[in-house]
């Protein structure tokens, strides 16, 4: 109890009603942002994110189309190092923790809370940069060497792509707290910011599953 | 809608404290009284678009934005249509000289391009842009910024296609771009680049206008008007758009793929490294089918508003209607394979595809069959719209009859390709789209101009569209069964099909005579026409009508609260309308997805360069990327820059929105 | 190219059980649209006429609403109980497509290219093989089963009075069986968007008696015949000698190669070019010159020559039967 119940605030509708003033209803006391799915973003990034998982999940379709008409898989090259894939599936689920202290700290509106953990969250994505990079020269075959090659190659980039945006997003915003005056919005697209990273470590798994092991079973 | 929902006991929170700034000198004005007061005055300068060509090219209001969408769309489709009418005339005599062959493939392939992508789908979301907010009671879409960028794309885009098509390089490989025909080996020159360029163009925009359109309708109703509440027209913007966001991405992706394969060596439809021709086909079609879907169902919609106002009466069974609409929604991602009957895939698959495509007739049918009885049971106010419908009717049904035909297997056999599924589309797409476009146009044309078209030039247009859409497309399912296959540039004297090409060109004419007088109807309405139209000239009973005709920029000048399905129709309720939102900053109200209860206010982006700006810099992007491979990589820079500014936070419209904020 | 080309004029079974389909479903479909059209009809006649100005009528009427809600429900089930009904006759469609029996069949190889049909016959059969281009004969009542490739892009094979058409995908093997009981002449065309001369990639299906079928295929079998005059050796000369030996094969000559129409019985065949023009002396030597000009796009370059040496050509060619 104490300050914390007083100024977290749950997702509930209509928290603060409107006030009928004879036939009219009267809506200046308001808030002017709510999060999750009262706030507008949060279905600007459904849309994103379902736009995406269409994408990736047919990527992946793809994938086993292919290798459902080809006479032997892979067909050219063989199957990626596990290293620096497992690696990454490593730091990108433990990328997930302070991702969720960061948008607890922007659901709290704690300014100073969500510039620290907004930091760890860019360090992380640095690491994750850097580790996909080394994930691409460990993929042992070439875009253009044959069907397996061109699938797996735009199933990493596709993925990567939203990972770079992604944490290039988490810059922005973090360089955008500093930025006065600090709007309610802001929390909420930090928040959502939060929720758009939770999809990108979730794409991942079926990616890396894959990417990794469609090729070894 | 009273107090008594409120939580028990729970303190308010007070403003946050902030510095004291010059503009608390300055009197927060709300909305909410009268069209004449002082606020309305405020709130129509707050929502004016800012003048001269940077206020242009940074307007966001919805009405702005979709009257761009709808007038663009028309110049696209004149030019197709042009394109079209030179095919027809290519084809009237055998062995013609008119075009040779590769000015004829670029010209089918740009017609066929054009209208699909270019006109048909960017005119439904235009409309929806420009008609769904104020149908549903709200200042602007969810996503202005958004709506502009798609604009500036589409328009890009379509500059591209044409500037590449005026330089010889336009696609020539057919709307639909079938491997290997258009792929790295047979696909010479940049031609079919500018296909895929244009694709991925078309389908950002389209998903972008997608879930801006689905926000507002979840997020932005007003008050009361419950999901049961909703006027048709807006049911089906939402189910297109929901249909766009799953459908869309997978010709962005496959155009890619395909790019892939011409830029950078990849193998996706190379048969002979592993790849499949077929592949594009699947990825094709999975979106290409629901894509005819989100160019008939906002049609449907319109179809749905114009009824009821021209028969007097609410429309019969409206939530048979939704459930058909969501059905057929569902129901069109079930039936690519339609479109793959003459390939080698499994038997028993395609028959899967034949039921599938019979079904979708089921929900199609209980609408014809509700807005027939609305019909039987209204009142008739015969004009010009309501004849658009009653010729939507006749020419939609001889083209979903013959798709029920083209939906079996065996008989698919004989006439895919051929000229009968060139008449099956253009019977579904002028009857089931242009027909019902028409129909909106003549009634929603009052509310955006002010001004009534005039009624005897409208039905002239009718008449002759009616017959010339006939003439020139019933004779082409007979050359279908006369063995005319589809996309031939000319025919020997030999083959007997001269004559019904020549009837149908002589329909086409028709076809011609009455646009040019739909053209000089509106030139002379908006040119020359004193008369003002009323707010509501039709008598009809949707938000839309409550407002003046044009309508104040800010739409309403207390946003409405609604109580039953047509508002004006009913009785006035005890609430009318919201009063208390900014009428210095743009603020519009969100309501819960379901039940529409007041939920937040909401801070609508002012006009900014950014969007125009972001789409300039995609542009660089993608032509810089047909031309370089290292391109589609630096190349990405300027549209990074442009977003990051776009996002960055202007800092006068921050200090001017933190005066208004409101804690959760 | 002439020859029967209708839907509508089926003379064989395919073509036949697709015919029968398609009237089935033309008289459904008309049914369907003719009452539709008849209730609106009578509903826009007997409905009272308004102005914008008449008020909306927002009353119950429970018992027309409730007749309304019948008729529609009856017409739904109605249209329901047709769809299944006409499932069923395509279901049934596709069966008869499929059970033309096989037996004793001519087996084709046919492979589509940009913008001509390359047919083998016999392919399985090393001594009855023999290969021919854009004019296929079958004897009449007997099945044909052609198995189609394609070189280089989507085609697609359709004789519309034999049966529907089958798509030829580069990577993929399908198969078409046709039968003709019925002798003449019956065209065909490429019937999937190819490229330039699409609309020139025409066939033509010869369906003969069997007796004139096993004399017509025993010379396709035999080697080309030798020139008989001088004007004709002077041609196979030339013909060896120029460019047309580089695609094209006649066999018992130097020309061997296979990247065009086989030659051997070139005048055997109505129509050059896949249709594009009539097999005569005079057109054939203009063809020989300047095929662009009657189908520009054709991948047959012009062929720079005397007048003399392409009467010479066309003279040697002309005697290929």
């Amino acid at each position: 109890m104490g300050g914390r119940a007083v100024t977290r605030r749950e997702a509930t509708p209509a928290s603060i009603p409107a006030v009928r003033k004879g036939d009219a209803l009267d809506v200046s006391e308001l808030p002017s942002y709510g999060f999750a799915h009262r706030s507008l973003m949060w279905w600007g990034n459904a849309g994103m994110m379902t736009i995406e998982g269409v994408a990736f999940g047919f990527m992946v379709v793809i994938y086993f189309y292919l290798r459902d008409i080809a006479r032997v898989w892979p067909d050219a090259g063989r199957a990626p190092d596990l290293l620096f894939g497992t690696v990454n599936l490593a730091v990108i689920l433990g990328s997930a923790w302070p991702n969720y202290r960061a948008q607890k700290a922007a659901q709290d509106r704690s300014l100073s809370r969500v510039r620290l953990w907004l930091y760890v969250c860019s360090a992380f994505g640095i690491a994750l940069c850097a580790v996909r990079w080394f994930e691409f020269t460990a993929l042992n075959v070439r875009w253009d060497d044959g069907a397996y090659g061109s699938v797996v190659w735009v199933l990493m980039g596709l993925h990567s792509f939203n990972l770079v945006t992604d944490v290039l997003d988490t810059f922005v915003l973090t360089a955008v707290t500093y930025s006065k005056p600090v709007e309610g919005k802001r929390f909420v697209d930090i928040a959502e910011n939060c929720g758009y990273w939770y999809f990108v470590v979730l794409t991942w798994l079926p990616i890396y599953a894959v990417v990794y092991f469609g090729a070894r079973v | 809608m009273d107090d008594a929902r409120a939580l028990p006991s729970r303190p308010r929170p007070r403003r946050r404290a902030r510095k004291a700034q010059a503009s608390d000198r300055r009197e927060l004005l709300r909305d909410g009284a009268g069209a004449g007061s002082r606020a309305a005055v405020e709130l129509e300068r707050t929502w004016q678009d800012k003048p001269g060509v940077r206020g242009f090219l940074s307007a966001n209001g919805h009405k702005t934005i979709g009257l761009r969408f709808v007038v663009t769309a028309f110049v696209f489709a004149g030019l197709a249509g042009v394109m079209g009418g030179l095919m027809r005339h290519q084809l009237a005599t055998a062995d013609s000289h008119l075009v040779g062959p590769d000015f004829y493939n670029q010209l089918f392939s740009m017609h066929g391009t054009t209208m699909m992508f270019l006109f048909a789908v960017p005119v439904m979301q235009g409309f929806a842009l420009y008609i769904v907010p104020l149908m549903i009671g709200t200042r602007n879409t969810a996503f202005p910024r958004m709506s502009a960028c798609a604009y500036w794309l589409y328009l890009f885009g379509g500059l591209l296609l044409f500037g590449a098509f005026a330089t010889n390089t336009g696609p020539d490989a057919g709307w639909f771009a079938y491997v290997p025909l258009a792929g790295p080996q047979y696909g010479i020159g940049k031609r079919a680049d500018f296909w895929n360029m244009l694709v991925t163009y078309s389908e950002a925009m389209g998903l972008m206008v997608a879930v801006d359109i689905t926000t507002t309708i979840l997020k932005l109703r007003a008050p009361g008007m419950t999901l049961r509440q909703m006027p048709l027209f807006v049911w089906a913007s939402l189910v297109t758009s929901v249909m766009i966001i799953f459908a869309m991405p997978l010709v962005m992706l496959g155009a890619n793929l395909v790019q892939f394969d011409r830029m950078l060596g990849t193998h996706f439809f190379n048969p002979a490294e592993g790849g499949d021709a077929l592949l594009w086909q699947h990825l094709f079609w999975f979106f290409g089918h629901p894509e005819v879907y989100f160019i008939f169902i906002p049609a449907l919609g319109f179809v749905s508003a114009i009824i009821p106002t021209f028969a007097r009466r609410p429309m019969f069974g409206h939530d048979a209607i939704v459930l058909s609409l969501i059905t057929t929604g569902f129901l069109s991602f079930g039936l690519w394979v339609h479109h793959m009957f003459a390939t080698n895939l499994p038997e028993l698959g395609k028959s899967f595809f034949t039921a599938m495509s019979f079904m979708i007739a089921i929900p199609t049918a209980m609408q014809i069959f509700c807005w027939i009885a609305t019909i039987a049971a209204g009142r008739l106010v015969m004009r010009t719209p309501f004849l658009f419908v009653l010729g939507f009717f006749f020419i939609l049904m001889i083209g979903g009859l013959t798709g029920i035909m083209l939906g079996s297997v065996p008989l698919d056999l004989q006439v895919h390709d051929t000229y009968f599924v060139v008449a099956h589309l253009h019977y579904v797409l002028l009857g089931g789209a242009v027909f019902p476009l028409f129909a909106a146009l003549y009634y929603w044309f009052p509310k955006v101009t002010g001004k009534m078209l005039s009624e005897r030039l409208g039905e002239w247009h009718f008449w002759l569209f009616f017959i010339g859409v006939n003439l020139t497309f019933f004779p082409l399912h007979v050359l279908g069964l006369e063995g005319m296959p589809r996309r031939i540039y000319t025919y020997g004297a030999e083959t007997g099909w001269q004559t019904l090409n020549f009837v149908s060109a002589v329909g086409q004419v028709i076809n011609d005579v009455g646009t040019l007088l739909f053209a000089i109807n509106l030139i002379r309405t908006v040119f020359f026409t004193k008369e003002r139209a009323s707010a509501d000239p039709w008598g009809a009973g949707t938000l839309e009508w409550s407002v003046a005709s044009p309508p104040p920029k800010c739409n309403f000048f207390a946003l409405p609260v609604v109580s039953s399905r047509e508002p004006l129709w009913a009785p006035a309720a005890e609430v009318t309308h919201v009063q208390g939102l900014s009428a210095q900053i743009r603020e519009g109200l969100t309501t819960t997805v379901i039940d529409a209860l007041p939920d937040t206010r909401y801070a609508y982006p002012a006009p900014e360069i950014w969007p125009f700006v972001a789409a300039l810099s995609v542009t660089v992007w993608l032509v810089w990327s047909i031309w370089s491979v290292p391109g589609f990589a630096w190349g990405l820079i300027p549209p990074a820059l442009a977003f990051l500014l776009w996002y960055w936070p202007n800092k006068k419209e921050a200090i001017e929105e933190v005066e208004w904020e409101g804690e959760p | 190219m002439n020859g029967v080309h209708d839907v509508l004029a089926p003379a064989g079974p395919q073509a036949l059980a697709l015919f029968h389909l398609w009237n089935a479903m033309l008289v459904a479909c008309v049914v369907v649209f003719a009452l539709t059209m008849a209730v609106l009809a009578v509903a826009l006649w007997r409905a009272p006429r308004a102005g914008e100005r008449t008020r909306p009528d927002l009353d119950a009427h429970p018992r027309r609403e409730a007749t309304l809600r019948r008729s529609v429900v009856w017409g739904i089930a109605g249209s329901s109980v047709l769809l299944v009904v006409l499932l069923f006759a395509s279901f049934f469609a596709d069966r008869a497509l499929s059970a033309l029996p096989l037996a004793d069949a001519v087996h084709i190889d046919l492979v589509g290219h940009q913008f001509w049909w390359e047919a083998h016959y016999e392919p399985n059969s090393p001594e009855r093989t023999f290969a021919t281009a854009n004019e296929l004969h079958v004897p009449v009542g007997r099945p044909v089963l052609i198995r189609l490739r394609a070189d280089d892009v989507i085609h697609s094979l359709w004789v519309p009075s034999l049966g529907g058409k089958k798509d030829l995908i580069p990577g993929r093997e399908s198969t078409l069986a046709l039968r003709a009981d019925r002798a003449g002449t019956y065209r065909g065309q490429c019937a999937e968007f190819c490229g330039y001369q699409h609309a020139k990639m025409a066939l033509v299906v010869v369906a003969e008696p069997p007796a004139d079928y096993e004399r017509w295929s025993a010379a396709q079998r035999a080697p080309a015949r030798e020139p008989a005059t001088a004007q004709e050796r002077r041609g196979l000369a030339l013909v060896e000698q120029t460019s047309c030996a580089m695609c094209h094969a006649i066999h018992g000559t130097r020309a061997r190669a296979r990247r065009a129409p086989d030659l051997t019985h070139v005048a055997s065949r109505g129509w050059l070019g896949a249709g594009a023009v009539e097999n005569t002396p005079e057109l054939r030597a203009e063809w020989i010159a300047r095929a662009q000009k009657f189908k520009p796009g054709v991948n047959m370059p012009p062929l720079d020559a005397a007048p003399d040496d392409l009467a010479a050509m066309s003279a040697y060619l002309g005697s290929l039967r």
